[in-house]
């Protein structure tokens, strides 16, 4: 039987960066096929190649075995592509049937909004999902289980034959995922074929019939479920890599010291996160994305607000209500996007690393003088390549974006600094830079938390992991436990 | 295995200065610069009049009570917000001022209490935007209502005279040969440059504006900013209504109508971002010198009021367009 979905051989590349290289997936009719792979390996980019979002740089995608081209993520959905994201694409002020009919509004004769068919419509849709939605309100009152399904409804409004599930279960209770589940199941008898992206294993055994595992933008493996287990697709995700270039993890940590205490209570009837760091280490947060790990890390230095916050630092007890107050204190956060959190992106490489200096106010004038050689000699020092230090940060690589981020904070006299995602979309070369300049902090005595989606990174950096998983701590491992099965079970909850 | 060469790990290159040329092509007032002169070049073209030493400083000391708004008008949107209420807030603290001189307090002590009173407007302003996060150009919008309201109530509606002699000096006198304004419109620009480019609180302004999750993040007090530019915007409207009621010898309550539209074209002629982070207070001089000549030109020429404003209407448009021309 032909499939329904193929794509051979794509390949996309950004600057810098080697996204998708030589993959293949294929989608039968009535097939639940999942898409695995750690953070970065290539799915949500392979999906939106898949959507018209972007276009690859070569292999091909057919459809019936047609040859498809698509431009844009019109073209796609007119193919019959429905894809549901993890950010939802609903309007929040409209109602069901509104955002369902959005910009394919039935008419009637005389031109106007014909309300009745469209609610008749979707009513209809909605029988067939088994699910009862309240039409009447804006869907931003709907429950995220609501509002998925209302996604779900769009995309078959649109008579997807092919859907893609961007993670639909993150956000969902089991019983509202399990509900999911058997809508999935009576699509697929009605022959939509449909990719499911999920990192919970168990869930891709209960409703999937094969599995596709990619790594590091490359293809991995095709298997159907009946015939394999977790660990042979954790096995798979994580795989044996090509070896990475980190720095040797040469000096000791002094486990006496404890440089920083901190507990933190987000929420009422919340479990606090607990724990400590010692001076001259890398503490590693490892877990799944949306598992609070920079929630945690933003909730320390009181960029965000926390029921109960006790932190101590060198044994004295401190009060962190805002990043200013972590500056002052010697604390810094590298945030996990550069360009929203982490650069002004219109200004100058020596404006973006002065940028937070003087903070304190006591100086009243900036030494223009001094501060310039202080720039040259951070840019050296970090080795970030730029023509000049007056050249736009935007036209830096993501590498160097990130090394100006860190120069910002050596600028300063820091003992904690909290990278989050640091080598996020970054070349290979670059990121083991920054694996050394790490290195080289911490034997200045300056503590690093370092939170990352990469598993081979959190193995090859860290002294220590503390794994999280729905908002908790789940465990701490240290020297040799740090192993990527370990904290791949532990972080999708498949520890037994 | 980890034997990554340890110059390709950390070598960076230390870079080159721009050069003085190349710094001053990409200034923001660079284009402004040209355009004033170009402008500048067409009115002697035009009018022979416009070139007497006469004339020039006559545009000069109209131009400057706009230019003085403009300068913490140029602190609001560079800070990525924007200041409406700058006119009545003008209006108010020259009354306030007139009606404490008339009242028979010293001059001194009364311009004192004027600036004071703009000053507490910029606070409150600031308190509303920094504190309860609201948007500036509703809670100004909101402001500009109170201040006009607060200036009519204040006088009754009329304008207050009978000033002392001794509060000319500021609007008509001379110092130096140099006429009074003037002198005061260059002192405010002097420091507004120093504050801007010199100063901690200037880089944090731009970074504000520029991102302000960016600067939050690295630690800079984000809402204690926004407090103070609103706050610097608040007395320069002060110090520009003073200069007003000087230069007429009494309080208007209906003076300033409009000034915030001519302070906004100040700023985004002079070459600011209108979205904030981008831009130059010398630029926003040049963009007041701009349409004084302007203003000054076409009345030589006999141009009717009523077409001015559509002139000077589409040149603010021009200049928008092109900034946003820029950043695509």
């Amino acid at each position: 039987m032909e499939p329904l979905l193929q794509l051979t051989g794509i390949h996309k590349s950004f600057p810098g960066v080697r996204a998708l290289d030589d993959i293949h997936f294929s989608l039968k009719a009535g097939e639940i096929h999942a898409l695995l792979g750690e953070n970065g390996a290539g799915k949500s980019t392979l999906m939106k190649v898949l959507c018209g979002i972007y276009q690859p740089d070569g292999g091909e995608i057919r459809i019936d075995g047609q040859r498809q081209r698509f431009r844009s993520y019109r073209d796609a959905i007119d193919a019959g592509i429905g894809i549901i994201f993890q950010e939802f694409s609903l309007i929040p002020e409209l109602n069901a049937v509104e955002n369902i009919f959005l910009n394919r509004e039935l008419r009637n004769s005389l031109g106007l909004l014909d309300r009745r068919a469209m609610r008749a419509r979707a009513a209809a849709i909605f029988k067939r999902l088994g699910i009862t939605i309240d039409t009447g309100v804006p869907v931003e009152s709907l429950s995220v289980a609501q509002q998925q399904f209302v996604e779900i409804a769009k995309a078959l409004a649109l008579e997807a034959r092919i859907l893609v599930l961007d993670e639909p279960t993150a956000t969902l209770t089991p019983g509202e995922a399990e509900h999911l589940f058997s809508v999935m199941r009576d699509l697929q008898l009605m022959g939509v074929g449909m990719v499911f992206i999920s990192h919970h294993l168990e869930e891709i055994f209960s409703v999937c019939d094969a599995v596709t595992v990619l790594r590091d933008g490359g293809y991995v493996g095709t298997v159907t479920t009946s015939d394999t287990d977790s660990t042979a697709l954790v096995e798979m995700m994580v795989g044996r890599r090509v070896e990475q270039t980190f720095p040797p993890k040469d000096h000791p940590v002094d486990v006496e010291a404890t440089l920083l205490e901190a507990s933190l209570q987000p929420g009422r009837g919340m479990r606090p996160i607990e724990f400590t760091l010692h001076p001259g280490e890398i503490l590693g947060f490892a877990g799944l994305v949306g598992s609070g790990r920079t929630e945690t890390a933003e909730a320390l230095i009181g960029a965000r607000p926390c029921w109960r916050k006790r932190v101590r630092l060198n044994g004295r007890e401190i009060r962190l209500r805002s990043p200013a107050d972590a500056l002052a204190q010697g604390i810094g956060l590298l945030p996990e996007s550069r360009k929203t959190g982490g650069l002004v992106l219109s200004f100058s490489v020596a404006r973006n690393i002065t940028l937070n200096k003087n903070a304190r106010w006591l100086r009243w004038f900036v030494h223009g003088a001094r501060d310039r050689s202080q720039v040259a000699e951070l840019i050296e020092r970090v080795g970030v390549r730029t023509p000049n230090a007056d050249a736009e940060v935007n036209t830096l690589s993501g590498g160097n974006q990130q090394k100006v981020v860190i120069a910002r904070w050596l600028n300063h006299d820091c003992r904690v600094l909290i990278f989050d995602e640091p080598t996020r979309g970054i070349d290979v070369g670059a990121k083991a830079e920054i694996y050394q300049l790490m290195r080289q902090l911490t034997r200045k005595g300056i503590a690093i938390i370092m939170i990352s989606s990469e598993l081979p990174e959190v193995i090859g950096v860290c002294d220590r992991v503390l794994v999280f998983r729905g908002g908790e701590v789940v465990a701490e491992l240290s020297g040799p436990e740090i192993d990527a099965g370990t904290i791949m079970l532990q972080a999708t909850g498949n520890a037994s | 295995m980890s034997t990554l060469p340890q110059s390709q790990g950390l070598q960076g290159t230390r870079p080159a200065a721009r050069s003085r040329l190349d710094r001053c092509l990409h200034h923001p007032a660079f284009l402004p610069f040209i355009g004033f002169i170009v402008l500048f070049a067409l009115m002697i073209f035009i009018n022979d009049n416009f070139l007497t030493a006469n004339n020039l400083t006559n545009v000069a000391r109209q131009v400057s009570i706009n230019a003085i708004i403009a300068v913490g008008m140029t602190c609001a949107i560079l800070s990525g917000g924007i200041d409406l209420s700058v006119g009545p807030v003008m209006a108010l603290s020259g009354t306030v001022a007139a009606g404490l001189m008339v009242a028979g307090v010293p001059v001194p002590l009364a311009m004192l209490a004027g600036l004071a009173v703009g000053t507490a407007f910029g606070a409150i302003n600031g308190s509303c935007i920094a504190w309860l996060r609201m948007p500036p150009i509703i809670v100004t919008l909101a402001t500009m209502g109170i201040a006009r309201g607060l200036g009519l109530i204040y006088t009754g509606g009329y304008p207050i005279s009978g000033l002392p002699d001794a509060f000319s000096w500021l609007g008509r006198g001379t110092l130096l040969g140099i006429q009074v304004p003037i002198l005061v419109m260059v002192l405010v620009y002097l420091l507004a440059w120093i504050v801007l480019n010199h100063m901690p609180f200037g880089r944090h302004l731009y970074s504000v504006g520029g991102n302000v999750e960016a600067a939050r993040l690295s630690g800079i007090r984000v809402p204690r900013v926004r407090l103070l530019v609103y706050v610097i915007s608040g007395f320069t409207a002060a110090l520009a209504g003073l200069v007003l009621s000087s230069r007429l010898l009494s309080g208007q309550p209906n003076a300033g109508e409009g000034f915030e539209l001519d302070a906004i074209a100040a700023v985004v002629l002079g070459g600011a971002a209108i979205a904030g982070g981008r831009g130059a207070i010398i630029g926003t001089l040049v963009g007041a010198m701009m349409l004084g000549v302007l203003n000054n030109g076409l009345n030589l020429m006999g141009v009717s009021p009523y077409v001015q404003n559509v002139i000077k209407g589409a040149i603010i448009l021009a200049a928008i367009w092109m900034s946003s021309m820029k950043r695509r």
